[in-house]
């Protein structure tokens, strides 16, 4: 990761000193994210490798690879550890932490110090949870539900205390992005003229901050409930479980949107710059973020239709549910009309970004029938369930995730990686999803139950299908990290402004100064500004294109 | 040359930066404006942690309102009207330490930290008594409830969510000690004065919250009816 082409600066890898110590102590934001950015990976790299062997052991019909007991912890720690540790602090805590900061022009969040204090909370809570695999594993699925949880066998406890330890590095991250958001924007960086990622993230921390610590208080009931007995989710002594399930979703339905929101702040950034053309409705864009938000405390209730909750509440969360579909169709056909008639280059950000659009609109629009009453009593904890959250949870956020790391690559390592390669491995990324999870779709809707060890006859086939689509998608993930690997050693200098992007994480050099900015950006210009001033050039040979440095 | 000029200016300006401030912050107006906001946001994680067990207290004693009856009479009110008296003249104390930091008063800072630790230890050590002799008659929550007569059904519920209400408010009242004990030792060192006293503010209004969520606990638990 060596100097930048602009050759006098040094980039913040080599001003803030070196050796493992430089990192250990830091309080610089870059370094904070590509550590948590390090993490996520990894974590995503487990819970991979515990899908392949969900799809393997899926393959046969009977016992292929695993136990059935094996098997459910399996598919438990697959859930735990992409929720709670990859896909939460994926997104805003990796990228997030790198480029808000320079998005807004300034050279630090809000609270350095609680920044690195959330990633060590984040790595301690991790190696707590995934400790309880090796105590004896946990076999209750992500979602801890009552009362299986308080009687099974396995380090429920363990588990459960990782992910309420991880929590607390999730509001810490909220938490500085507000204040950082609200009190740190650069000198002409006002509301309305902030990067569309900035309202993402800034709609995604407000829920990190509201939802998380009723997770908390949840998931220490539900300790003190399989530790002493209190009963306050058991019905035997006069609880309710269904409280649980309440209290579960009140936090972990406003956390799909923790995920999914930051997705949809990469797409706003990626989608502009790609096509050369000024957002189509940007205010549109923004305030959707936050009626997502709203929208998505008062939904919880469609998680738990066949709970036993009152059919007038059903009723009311079912309608509500609904709404959330128009702030994100406002979302999909603002980008939409973003691209019409802009000049677009398909360089590998902008082929997750397509994706994207794709593949959400599919998890989106299957949403809606989970949404009716009705047709939801069928498909409840089937594959359909399973292929839709996939379909917005990777299909969506993951594939933003990707799309972002592409994009910000250059700004992060300083080096270009292997387009050739990259859009490949997109490619099969893209096949393989679709391969593996629309089969999913027609298994749910033929009645195949989510979590079955086992299944009829009739379902083999469609299983094979999805398991040959999860090879694939592994080996885009193979090709995917071996060419980024690669770039940190042998990949070409990347400029400080690749794609043509206005935002001003681009004025500044690839990799950054420790600072962020060796003088005060321009923000004359705003985020999206595209054609007015300076004509867009070909991407790739932008040397002190656009609006640059001049100031 | 010039530059070079300009860059050393620039150093000297930052030497002449006071100890508190922080580099990525314009002025110290802003630096002060984001510590409140931040500390502001965290109150409201606070009340929302604490939220859930109010949800649970309030669907528990819609269930069961004769089991909430029958606990809240093994408590000491009068001791509860102790505590929570000490907590709201801790929260005057409390209020007065911040003043005297904006006025730069050295000496009012440290006598109005020192009366608002002891109240804080008081309110702990009242609270001792009372959960050692639940201990003693067996008012615990869960398994451990072993209170041989008068037993009303599902008055476990009523002591589990005492201790746990109790217990994370108690938490939260033990690490109050150890920040105001920590701004207790700067404000001796007088770091604390009318340029700079973020940190008792912020404090402060983290000791008025723990109050706050008392001053509902207390007539919740000990004044049911």
């Amino acid at each position: 990761m060596a100097d930048n082409n602009q050759g006098q600066h040094k980039s913040f890898y080599e001003e803030g000193g070196k050796g493992i110590m430089s990192w250990v102590y830091t309080l610089d934001h870059k370094r904070i994210g590509l550590m948590y950015l390090v993490s996520v990976l990894l974590m995503f790299a487990v819970g991979g490798i515990l899908a392949l062997l969900i799809r393997l052991e899926l393959f046969r019909q009977g016992p292929t690879i695993l136990t059935a007991h094996q098997y459910n912890q399996v598919f438990t720690l697959h859930g735990a550890i992409m929720v709670f540790m990859f896909i939460i602090p994926a997104i805003p805590a990796s990228l997030g932490n790198f480029v808000l900061p320079l998005l807004l022009g300034t050279k630090d969040v809000a609270f350095p110090r609680i920044n690195i204090f959330s990633y060590y909370i984040y790595v301690i809570g991790a190696i707590i949870a995934i400790a309880s695999i090796i105590f004896g594993g946990v076999d209750t699925g992500w979602t801890f539900y009552t009362p299986y949880s308080t009687g099974s066998g396995g380090k429920v406890i363990w588990m459960v205390f990782g992910v309420f330890v991880l929590g607390f590095s999730s509001i810490l991250t909220g938490l500085n992005f507000i204040a950082t958001i609200h009190k740190l924007r650069a000198p002409g960086i006002t509301w309305s003229r902030m990067p569309l990622f900035c309202w993402g993230i800034y709609a995604t921390s407000l829920i990190q901050v509201l939802a998380t610590p009723v997770l908390a208080i949840t998931l220490l009931m539900l300790i003190i409930e399989r530790a002493w007995g209190i009963g306050i989710f058991d019905p035997a002594k006069g609880g309710d479980a269904v409280l649980f399930q309440h209290f579960f979703w009140f936090y972990s339905h406003p956390a799909v949107y923790i995920m999914i929101l930051p997705g949809m702040a990469i797409i706003s950034e990626i989608i502009p710059t790609f096509s050369k053309k000024a957002i189509f409705g940007y205010k549109a864009i923004g305030m959707s973020s936050v009626a997502i938000a709203i929208i998505g405390f008062l939904v919880w209730g469609h998680h738990m239709f066949v709970s036993g909750q009152s059919q007038f509440a059903s009723m009311v969360f079912s309608f509500l549910t609904y709404l959330v579909a128009i702030p994100s169709g406002i979302k999909v056909f603002n980008w939409t009309a973003t691209m019409y008639k802009g000049t677009i280059s398909l360089d590998t950000p902008m082929l997750y970004a397509l994706s994207f659009l794709f593949l959400f609109t599919i998890g989106g629009l299957t949403g809606i029938p989970l949404a009716a009453l009705s047709v939801d009593v069928h498909l409840t904890d089937t594959y359909f369930v399973v292929a839709h959250f996939h379909y917005v949870m990777m299909g969506g956020t993951v594939i933003a995730f990707y799309g972002g790391l592409h994009y910000w690559w250059p700004k992060m390592t300083g080096r270009m990686y292997n387009e050739t390669l990259a859009r490949l491995a997109c490619a099969l990324v893209f096949i393989g999803f679709n391969v593996t999870f629309l089969t999913q779709f027609i298994l749910g809707s033929k009645g195949m139950p989510r979590r079955y060890y086992d299944y009829l006859p009739q379902y083999q086939t469609l299983h094979q299908v999805s398991t040959v689509g999860s090879w694939i998608l592994g080996l885009g993930f193979l090709i995917m990290v071996s060419y980024l690997l690669a770039s940190l050693k042998n990949g070409a200098l990347a400029p400080a402004n690749p794609w043509g992007g206005l935002t001003l994480e681009w004025q500044t050099s690839s990799p950054p100064p420790l600072h962020n900015f060796e003088k005060q950006p321009n923000t004359k210009i705003g985020p999206y500004d595209y054609g007015v001033p300076v004509p867009p050039k070909k991407p790739g040979t932008l040397e002190g294109a656009v609006h640059g440095t001049s100031s | 040359m010039a530059q070079a000029v300009d860059e050393l200016k620039h150093d000297h300006k930052h030497d002449e930066h006071p100890w508190f401030f922080h580099h990525h912050f314009t002025d110290v107006q802003q630096q002060f404006d984001t510590a409140k906001l931040g500390m502001w946001t965290f109150l409201a994680t606070e009340i929302l942690m604490f939220g859930g067990l109010f949800v649970a207290y309030a669907l528990m004693f819609s269930m069961y309102p004769e089991a909430f009856k029958a606990g809240h009479e093994h408590l000491n009110v009068n001791l509860g009207v102790v505590n929570t008296a000490v907590l709201i003249f801790s929260s005057l104390t409390m209020a007065l330490a911040v003043r005297s930091a904006q006025t730069s008063n050295k000496r009012g800072i440290i006598i109005n930290l020192l009366i608002t630790i002891a109240c804080a230890c008081v309110f702990l050590v009242v609270k001792y008594f009372e959960y050692s002799h639940k201990y003693h008659e067996g008012l615990l929550p869960g398994i451990f409830y072993s209170f041989p007569t008068d037993y009303v059904p599902h008055i476990e519920m009523y002591f589990a969510l005492y201790f746990m209400m109790t217990g994370l408010h108690g938490i939260h009242v033990t690490v109050g000690i150890g920040l105001l004990t920590w701004i207790l030792l700067n404000a001796m060192k007088g770091k604390y004065t009318s340029a700079y006293y973020t940190q008792v503010e912020m404090v402060g209004l983290y000791w008025h919250l723990v109050d706050l969520i008392w001053i509902y606990l207390f007539p919740l638990l000990y004044l049911v009816s």
